[in-house]
């Protein structure tokens, strides 16, 4: 205990050190002066008193340095003499450090805020119980990789698998909840029983859903999530056993979930119910809306699960051939389908912010080295004065350490700042299916991956100079006139450095230009409609209120009515399914008169009004619109794109032809009226699929959205069209009014495309300045070493132009070097990016020849100004300095 | 000189503490003084080493040090027993008379025999 006082005593008194002194200096003033008077009225002479009196005490700058040295920590001492010594060179040249600081912070910067984003979706495991035994569970059809389940399907799969301690399933829905300003269109998930269970999840209050409180007889029963917890109720205790009121229906609040709760798949749903009452679709095998989670048995492998889970589904193939044909088993890793489309764009982001990483770091490196070549001398005097080897090398590491320390600590500060902005730009719909970034925080991996990255700067930053340390050549390099070995090897280190440099910049220009040409393509594929002056908005019809399809109808009429009286509407038109939205919503098809063989033809099924086409400007290629008065009491008909009537009547005339659902029922068949353009319905990265619009006359659906073109501005119509369809019944909920260009922006293609291109567009700019930095010093460096000779050459009678030949050639040496080594680079790391691209080839010419032009020419900016130095050089006054 | 004994390092901070106990506050001189008159000027003591061995003494917390009046009216710096020193000199002293038992035991029978 008193050893630890006492050494961090001496710890401490490294610091305040000129007071201590003092005081010990007055001390030993006193102790002799006492020692003079006894000495003197012994009766010695006053010389000979003060002799003594030193004697004794043994010398006085012996007794003080012991005392120093008991004082503080010897070892701590030198070492803050270093630092203090590394900070006095580095305040002595201001724009060095500052350039090195800022480059490096830069680099630590970005990276860290990228790692940040990596660590949270990526590195930190989801917040269940093993995460890593949860399976997403879902089947796949011809068409779709990862299908919805069917309810049966499902039942079957849960009852015969033998891989999974559980399975459960789970989807979305929406309902108007009832609150005191009106009724609200929310956002909601449904589960079987142990979905809770199964994920591991506990609620922080009440209960789980017991086992069995998915059946068509127990009560209608809610858990909340912590956020709906605090926002709608105000984190009160006593909201167990409360009813809330759900589509009109009664429903008992029973437990809340944990604040670090999150389901991706599902992150906006306010309220989570059970499947206790089955949906239509739920009643039928051959209608999938589900997906499953499960949880892997201890020592089942992921491969054993899919293998036993395609042999169940292949005997349901058998047993129910009409609704299962080809309706197979698709089994994924759950953190799969949670991160597996931000994964490779987290993944080029961080390659990215560490590639310019590495050109800041190899820069700082560049600019100490040259630093070390002007100190040459400074380190031989303070070797020839005694100065060991060691603490030379110490110095150095000191100054790298420091260096470091500050880029790190200011790259740390501007990585929160960065993290935070990054998240801010993040839509709140984007972080609702990320509900991961919500972790994002400055934790320990996003601690310790910063003091890896500085260790590792630091250790480059102190080897390089070191290296280059002349411990042999100590007395050489006391000689003024020596330099020209040790410039022709800073000149190769450094010209390669360059050239990884130039690389690096190249591979990012490329990664960039090749993500913006995607984003670019992406907002301009064809869409074959008018995006421009489109306010969209969905409605929720209560069923309570409209129990029979024809209120619905008559309802969604009045609605159109009424919103086309809005000023500056030109037209007004329902869809079930806004364009862009996604290829979904599917129909199974069978042409009448076609051969058939159970096979299914997934068409995109839209129910949509007269004035659809009309609204999007979409062309209407053959045949004829439907009109308003084809509704139930009249012949099924329908409107196809031109996909479809490629896909399923090739050579023939579809105009006239009837198709039907797979079993060809009556009340299935329909008639082909009209062919449009292929609208689209995917994503916009998506394929176009073939697709089917009927009237919604004949098929009306309670959850739909409305069009509107406007002569105006179509983002300020929209709270207009919200309370347009207020006005017709205040009981109808509205949902996310945007206008279709917002859609499309904020589409999650469209946003994560642009996100990447600007991140790394960001990082490819930065990389071109640090890496044309980096050659003008490396040139700039080189010209002022070679000086003499540029002199002596000028002299001997070279002339101005081949001077500034001879400094171009060698920076545009290593400028083709670096875009010929970076294009190669960026070939082979293609890879990487080739997930990201759309409608781009990795290896596209235009880009590569466009990033190779801005490099040269920026390069050759940078040379010519040390060039032109060099070709103004007066011969007579470069032959004098030396 | 040659009959005289250096003080060793463990022994000198033990002189002090007994010192600086029997005496009360003290200025390092007349520590160093009273430690030669104590031993019967058999101990040569190099006053500056006195004074590291303070220092430490110190920053243990076994001695607390303030600037004052010497007899003379001289100012000097004055050295007192802290509690903990009087604990440190309490265990000190038992732990220096059991070393010394044991070695007076252990060297007692060869001077018999």
């Amino acid at each position: 205990m008193k050893q630890i006082r006492a050494w961090l005593l001496r710890m401490f008194g490294v610091v305040p050190r000129q007071r201590q002194e003092q005081d010990f200096s007055d001390e030993l003033a006193s102790h002799l002066q006492m020692h003079i008077d006894d000495n003197l009225q012994a009766g010695m002479s006053p010389a000979e008193a003060r002799h003594d009196a030193l004697r004794k005490l043994g010398g006085l700058e012996r007794t003080k340095q012991a005392h120093r040295e008991r004082r503080t920590l010897p070892l701590l001492e030198t070492v803050l003499q270093d630092i203090h010594y590394a900070l006095r060179q580095l305040r002595r040249s201001p724009g060095f450090t500052i350039t090195a600081i800022l480059m490096l912070s830069l680099g630590i910067g970005a990276s860290v805020a990228i790692f940040a984003f990596v660590d949270a979706a990526l590195i930190k495991p989801l917040p269940y119980a093993d995460p890593m035994r949860l399976v997403d569970v879902a089947e796949h059809g011809a068409a779709f990789p990862r299908s919805n389940l069917s309810y049966e399907d499902f039942r079957d799969w849960q009852r015969l698998n033998k891989v999974f301690t559980s399975i459960e399933a789970y989807n979305g829905t929406g309902y108007l909840l009832t609150t005191p300003s009106g009724v609200e269109p929310v956002a909601a998930a449904r589960v079987t029983d142990g979905f809770f269970r199964t994920l591991g999840v506990h609620p922080i209050l009440g209960r789980d859903f017991y086992s069995g409180e998915d059946q068509p007889n127990a009560p209608a029963t809610t858990i909340l999530p912590y956020s709906t917890w605090q926002h709608r109720f105000g984190g009160r205790k006593d909201i167990l056993g409360q009813t809330v009121s759900l589509d009109g229906n009664p429903t008992t609040i029973v437990g809340v979930l944990p604040q670090d709760f999150q389901f991706a798949p599902r992150g906006n749903a306010e309220f989570w119910t059970t499947t206790r009452k089955l949906t239509n679709c739920e009643q039928r095998r051959s209608c999938h809306n589900l997906f499953a989670i499960g949880r892997l048995k201890d020592g089942v492998s992921l491969e054993k699960a899919q293998t036993e889970m395609a042999a169940i589904a292949k005997q349901l193939e058998i047993q129910y051939p009409g609704s299962n044909r080809d309706q197979g088993a698709t089994l994924a890793m759950l953190s799969e389908l949670i991160v597996g489309t931000i994964r490779p764009i987290l993944l080029v982001l961080l390659a990215g912010a560490i590639l310019l990483l590495v050109i800041a770091c190899v820069n700082v490196a560049s600019l100490l080295l040259v630093r070390s070549e002007s100190r040459r001398r400074e380190f031989a005097v303070r070797g020839a004065l005694g100065a060991s080897p060691s603490r030379l090398i110490r110095q150095f590491i000191t100054e790298g350490l420091v260096l470091v320390s500050i880029g790190a600590i200011i790259g740390l500060a501007a990585g929160d700042g960065a993290m935070h902005i990054l998240l801010g730009l993040v839509s709140k719909d984007m972080l609702s299916s990320m509900p991961y970034l919500s972790r994002l925080t400055f934790n320990s991996h996003v601690l310790l991956f910063a003091a890896i990255v500085s260790l590792v700067a630091a250790a480059i930053f102190s080897l390089t100079p070191a290296l280059r340390l002349p411990l042999s050549s100590m007395r050489s390099a006391l000689n003024d006139g020596d330099r020209g070995a040790a410039g022709t090897l800073w000149r190769r280190l450094g010209s390669n450095l360059v050239v990884l440099e130039l690389s690096i910049a190249v591979v990012l220009l490329v990664g960039a230009g090749l993500l913006g040409k995607s984003l670019y393509r992406l907002l301009h594929v064809d869409l074959a409609f008018e995006p421009s002056h489109l306010s969209t908005l969905y409605v929720s019809i209560p069923r309570s209120s409209y129990p029979k399809d024809e209120e619905v109808v008559v309802v969604t009429r009045k609605i159109l009515a009424r919103v086309s009286t809005l000023p500056g509407v030109t037209s007004a038109a329902a869809t079930s399914v806004l364009p862009t939205s996604g290829n979904g919503n599917t129909d199974w098809i069978r042409v009448v008169g076609h051969p058939f063989h159970g096979e299914h033809n997934e068409v995109n099924e839209r129910d949509v009004s007269v004035d659809y086409f009309k609204t999007l400007k979409a062309r209407l290629l053959r045949g004829r619109i439907f009109t308003e008065q084809e509704d139930r009491t009249r012949p099924r008909v329908a409107i196809i794109n031109k996909a479809f009537a490629d896909k399923y009547f090739p050579g023939e005339d579809p105009i006239g032809k009837k198709y039907g659902g797979g079993d060809l029922k009556p009340d299935s068949i329909k008639e082909v009226i009209g062919i449009v353009d292929n609208i689209r319905e995917s994503s916009l990265d998506g394929d176009i699929w073939p697709a089917e619009y009927k009237p919604y006359n004949q098929d009306s659906d309670t959850f739909t959205a409305i069009v509107v073109r406007t002569s105006g501005d179509d983002k300020s119509l929209l709270p207009a069209l919200a309370s347009a369809v207020h006005q017709v019944d205040p009981g109808i909920g509205t949902l996310d009014p945007q206008t279709m260009q917002q859609r499309i922006d904020g589409s999650p293609a469209a946003y994560l495309h642009r996100s990447a291109a600007w991140l790394v567009g960001g990082f490819a700019v930065l990389a071109l300045i640090l890496g044309v930095v980096g050659l003008y010093s490396v040139i700039a460096y080189s010209v002022s070493q070679r000086t003499r000779e540029i002199g002596v050459r000028m002299a001997l009678g070279a002339a101005r132009g081949s001077v500034y030949k001879l400094i171009l050639k060698e920076a545009g040496l290593l400028t083709i070097v670096g875009i010929v080594a970076g294009i190669l680079c960026s070939i082979a790391s293609a890879a990487l990016l080739g997930k990201l691209l759309f409608g781009t080839h990795s290896w596209d010419l235009q880009t590569l020849s466009g990033v190779a032009l801005l490099l040269g020419a920026a390069a050759l900016l940078a040379s010519f100004i040390p060039a032109h130095r060099a070709a103004t050089i007066d011969p007579v006054e470069a032959l004098r300095a030396e | 000189m040659s009959d005289k004994t250096d003080v060793w390092q463990g022994t000198l901070a033990l002189m002090v503490l007994k010192t600086l106990e029997s005496m009360g506050p003290l200025h390092g001189y007349g520590i160093a003084r009273r430690i030669e008159q104590t031993s019967g000027d058999l101990l040569s003591l190099n006053y500056g080493t006195l004074y590291p061995a303070l220092l430490r003494l110190e920053q243990e917390g076994a001695i607390a040090s303030e600037w004052g009046q010497s007899e003379n009216n001289r100012r000097a710096k004055f050295y007192s027993l802290t509690r903990a020193g009087h604990r440190q000199l309490h265990k000190e002293t038992q732990s220096w008379e059991q070393t010394t038992a044991i070695l007076a035991r252990f060297l007692a029978p060869s001077e018999e025999s």
